[in-house]
């Protein structure tokens, strides 16, 4: 059975890489005693797929990662067991089953959505909602993307679904994450700040993924729903 | 939406963690890592390992005293590491203070600041925690306010170059005096004492050197004359301490799990102590004597609940000799029951290879991807016989045989170039025994079945004599004599038949000069090294950070010659600076021992039959074990 874990991390965490996150939950596993299925041959590993890397030095509310196990005692067992292993800034939020067809956690990423605020409370976004609506209804947000051997302009504004300012003063977007149209949330911060003229320091910003979106809906016509919205209780 | 856990009390702004290297080797945090409410507890020890956090969060030791402090309800031991180059920079330009990973709190706060001297290369990163901690280099320099930098570890044994840096050396294993000292320091406190006044009162505790207690004066030819305490009640020799009851000693059963790959990423056993085999250029083999073995049903716990704690996906054994570990089968045999059962790798470091190894090591190990390796240290059996390692070609041929009918097919060979009394003949044994290995492989393995072809890799090291070891007496070579001996290795390698099946390495000579003359220097090079550590000398460990000239021009700068330290022959009544301590095994039978070297006899090992080296004194161990009056096969 494939299991869908969603968790947060925050704090000190931030500055753990996607590669030791991975790490810190193949140990996790084992710690809270969880009957999960390893691959064959000499050196066995866990089947584990993380959902979407997070970048180092951001927050998420809304990671994801799936294992496949082989026995269990209901998730609400594995919850606390997870829970009771893992360190104050790495925290299981909940776990689910998923159905035989569901996609694996990084091909069904479609979305995700994002806060940026300022680290210092004193500072916000307030008085910028009406600027930011403007930014936001225009047609085109193009964009300069640097590959290795070329840098080309983008139009990012079809996979900008939501941006506004919440009641913190802090900008939320929901944004294309699959593998094939990712934007990075400083794309669409960068060419507001452009746009509206915002100066912003080095590092003044915290970035923090508030959820990972599958789509339930079709290309045409998505509808954005939780990753771990195919999943249920067991 | 208000979101919890922006801000997390870091030493280190955001601005400094994102543009550093591994950030994750400053913030703490780690799994099994101790908090305490530091207002409840009446000491805070701060633990170092002077090297980078993946070579540190490797070292059992620490670990080990991690664990014993933090079960004292009154201390919060915490653990601190170098900087690497990229934070050390900015440190100082920002002069941001040293701090320990689990309160983040600066070092120069703390009541003591324990650093493990594990091996010589690190003297100048001893220099970097001080001085980035805002603690004066020099011990006299250090006032009230600045917490007891208190040594430990292996170079400890001879503490004397780096003596001026330090308050006490707490010579031998750690777990037996620091409640002693601790309540010595609190009752010390309480009293309204000073920093002298517990010192002093340190310095009458068994296996505590508190180097200001004492004078050195030197000779004409610049050895020692005398070396005496100045003060009264001040022990003129200090004897190691040791645990003897070896198998219930706390053990760290919740070691701290890191976040990035440490260079040790797994669950380390420590099965025993010592080892009874007595080469003679080991300076652990006599440094941990007597050998001490762990109590098998409480390993087997251990492993279990070590796992289970850590949820890592590897364990291995710790020992300087596993093979000698007298309950290893029935170990070895539970840890593949537990471990296939959990997934789990075994490692077994330290396995002389023989039948039973082999089985063992087809058992947890892919053949086809793994090695076999042999620490013959010498190329010939006449210089094995001097070095007192009873290794046979025979032995080795034959394990060799054995492995490659097993279906391994690559080996890997380890000696030591400028060991006493080598000759010409006994460097192209290097080549002729990879030779004779690899003539091995297609004596034994059928064309038909050779499909990874075989592969010998043949390194050696330069012979660096150590204190405490038969060969404290002996000449170390010179750079250009090593260099000329790793030109005739190689030579002799491209003479032999299977030149194509043996790869060749050799290590630096520099480093190991280095190294030569700090392992048996005294306290005249605390200068040089002060002075070198002024001039940016840093991670000298580490090859790409080592700058060999600037030591060169340092020594002379301060008029110290390092050929006094290495090459220098020494007469068997010098006095050397690491004679005041005592490590159990006496100076005759180390006497005794180099006279047999230099006769190129073989001495039985401490099972075999005992050599009255000393260490029997401590009352416990394989001295005391009933012999069985013949010796298994090497």
């Amino acid at each position: 059975m494939k299991v869908r874990i969603k968790f947060a991390k925050y704090g000190a965490l931030r500055f753990i890489g996607h590669l030791d996150v991975m790490r810190f939950f193949q140990k996790a596993i084992r710690r809270a005693e969880i009957d999960v299925a390893y691959s064959e041959g000499f050196s066995p590993h866990q089947i584990m797929s993380f959902a979407a890397p997070l970048g180092v030095g951001l927050c998420s509310f809304g990671e994801y990662l799936d294992v496949e196990i082989r026995s269990h005692q209901g998730s609400e067992d594995m919850l606390k067991r997870l829970q009771s292993v893992c360190v104050e800034g790495i925290e299981v939020l909940s776990v689910k089953a998923l159905p035989q067809k569901a996609g694996n956690a990084m091909a069904s990423v479609a979305a995700a959505s994002y806060q940026v605020a300022y680290k210092n409370p004193e500072k916000s976004f307030r008085g910028y909602e009406e600027k930011l609506a403007e930014f936001f209804a225009r047609s085109e947000i193009m964009i300069t993307k640097e590959t290795k051997r070329s840098t080309m302009q983008v139009n990012i504004r079809p996979g900008i679904y939501e941006l506004f300012i919440d009641e913190e003063g802090a900008i939320v977007m929901k944004v294309d994450a699959s593998s094939a149209g990712n934007i990075k949330p400083s794309f669409v911060t960068d060419a507001f700040f452009a746009y509206a003229g915002i100066k912003t320091e080095p590092f003044e910003l915290q970035t923090t993924r508030l959820e990972t979106y599958l789509n339930a809906g079709t290309a045409e016509e998505p509808v954005f729903e939780p990753l771990d919205w195919i999943g249920e209780e067991f | 939406m208000k979101l919890p856990g922006h801000a997390s009390k870091l030493a280190l702004s955001d601005e400094i963690l994102m543009t550093i290297e591994k950030p994750a080797r400053y913030i703490g945090s780690e799994v099994n890592a101790v908090i305490k409410d530091k207002e409840k507890v009446d000491v805070r020890f701060a633990m170092c390992f002077p090297d980078v956090y993946e070579i540190g969060m490797s070292h059992l030791g620490i670990q080990i005293l991690y664990d014993m402090f933090n079960r004292m309800e009154d201390v919060w031991c915490e653990r601190v590491y170098s900087p690497w180059v990229d934070l050390d920079k900015i440190m100082r330009e920002k002069n941001i203070p040293l701090f320990a990973l689990e309160s983040q709190d600066p070092i120069k706060d703390f009541d003591f600041l324990g650093i493990t001297i594990q091996y010589e290369m690190c003297y100048t990163n001893i220099l970097q925690i001080l001085d980035l901690a805002q603690i004066p280099l020099k011990a006299l320099e250090r006032g009230e306010e600045d917490p007891i930098v208190i040594g430990g570890g292996p170079c400890t044994y001879n503490p004397e170059p780096i003596a001026e840096f330090f308050d006490i050396f707490y010579i031998g294993e750690g777990e037996t005096r620091y409640r002693q000292l601790l309540d010595v320091y609190k009752e010390n406190k309480k009293n309204g004492g000073g920093r002298e006044e517990f010192l002093y009162q340190a310095a009458q505790i068994p296996g505590m050197y508190v180097p200001r207690f004492y004078d050195v004066s030197y000779k004409e030819d610049g050895t020692i004359a005398s070396f005496t305490p100045n003060r009264e009640n001040i022990p003129a020799s200090i004897l190691k301490e040791i645990v003897m009851d070896f198998t219930d000693v706390p053990y760290p059963l919740k070691p701290v799990v890191p976040y990035i790959k440490a260079t040790q990423d797994r669950v380390v056993l420590e099965i025993q102590r010592g080892c009874i085999r007595g080469c003679r250029f080991c300076q652990a083999g006599q440094l941990y004597r007597p050998v001490r073995e762990r109590d098998v049903e409480t390993l087997k716990k251990y492993a279990v609940e070590m796992l289970k704690n850590t949820g890592y996906e590897e364990i291995s054994l710790s020992s300087l000799s596993s093979s000698d570990y007298s309950a290893l089968e029935e170990l070895v045999n539970f840890l593949i029951d537990t471990c296939k059962e959990k997934t789990v790798n075994i490692s077994l470091p330290s396995l002389r290879i023989d039948a039973f190894s082999l089985d063992v090591m087809s058992k947890v190990q892919d053949v086809k991807k793994s090695s076999l390796t042999f620490a013959p240290e010498a190329g010939s059996q006449r210089l094995r016989d001097v070095i007192n390692k009873g290794l046979t070609e025979e032995a080795i041929l034959k394990g060799s045989a054995m492995a490659f009918e097993g279906g391994w097919s690559r080996v890997k060979l380890y000696f030591m170039l400028g060991l006493p009394t080598e000759t010409e003949e006994d460097i192209r044994g290097i080549a002729e025994l990879s030779n004779k290995i690899a003539a091995t492989y297609f004596e034994v393995v059928p064309k038909e079945k050779r499909t990874n072809p075989v592969q010998i890799v043949a390194s050696t090291s330069f012979f660096i004599p150590k204190p405490f070891t038969p060969f404290q007496w002996a000449k170390m070579c010179t750079k250009e004599e090593f260099i000329e001996k790793a030109h005739q290795t190689k030579r002799a390698v491209l003479e032999q038949l299977n030149k194509k099946r043996i790869k060749y390495n050799w290590h630096e000579a520099d480093v190991s000069v280095m190294e030569g003359v700090f392992a048996r220097g005294d306290r005249k090079l605390a200068d040089v090294i002060l002075k070198a550590y002024k001039k940016g000398c840093i991670y000298d460990a580490w090859g790409e950070y080592f700058k060999n000239d600037v030591w060169m021009e340092t020594f002379e700068e301060c008029n110290v010659d390092p050929a006094f330290y290495t090459t220098r022959e020494r007469s068997l009544d010098e006095i050397f600076p690491w004679d005041f301590l005592d490590c159990g095994v006496n100076k005759e039978f180390l006497k005794r021992e180099w006279q047999r070297a230099l006769d190129e006899k073989v001495t039985p090992n401490c099972r075999m039959q005992c050599q009255g080296c000393g260490a029997a004194r401590f009352g416990g161990g394989v001295c005391f074990e009933e012999r069985s009056g013949h010796e298994s096969t090497n």
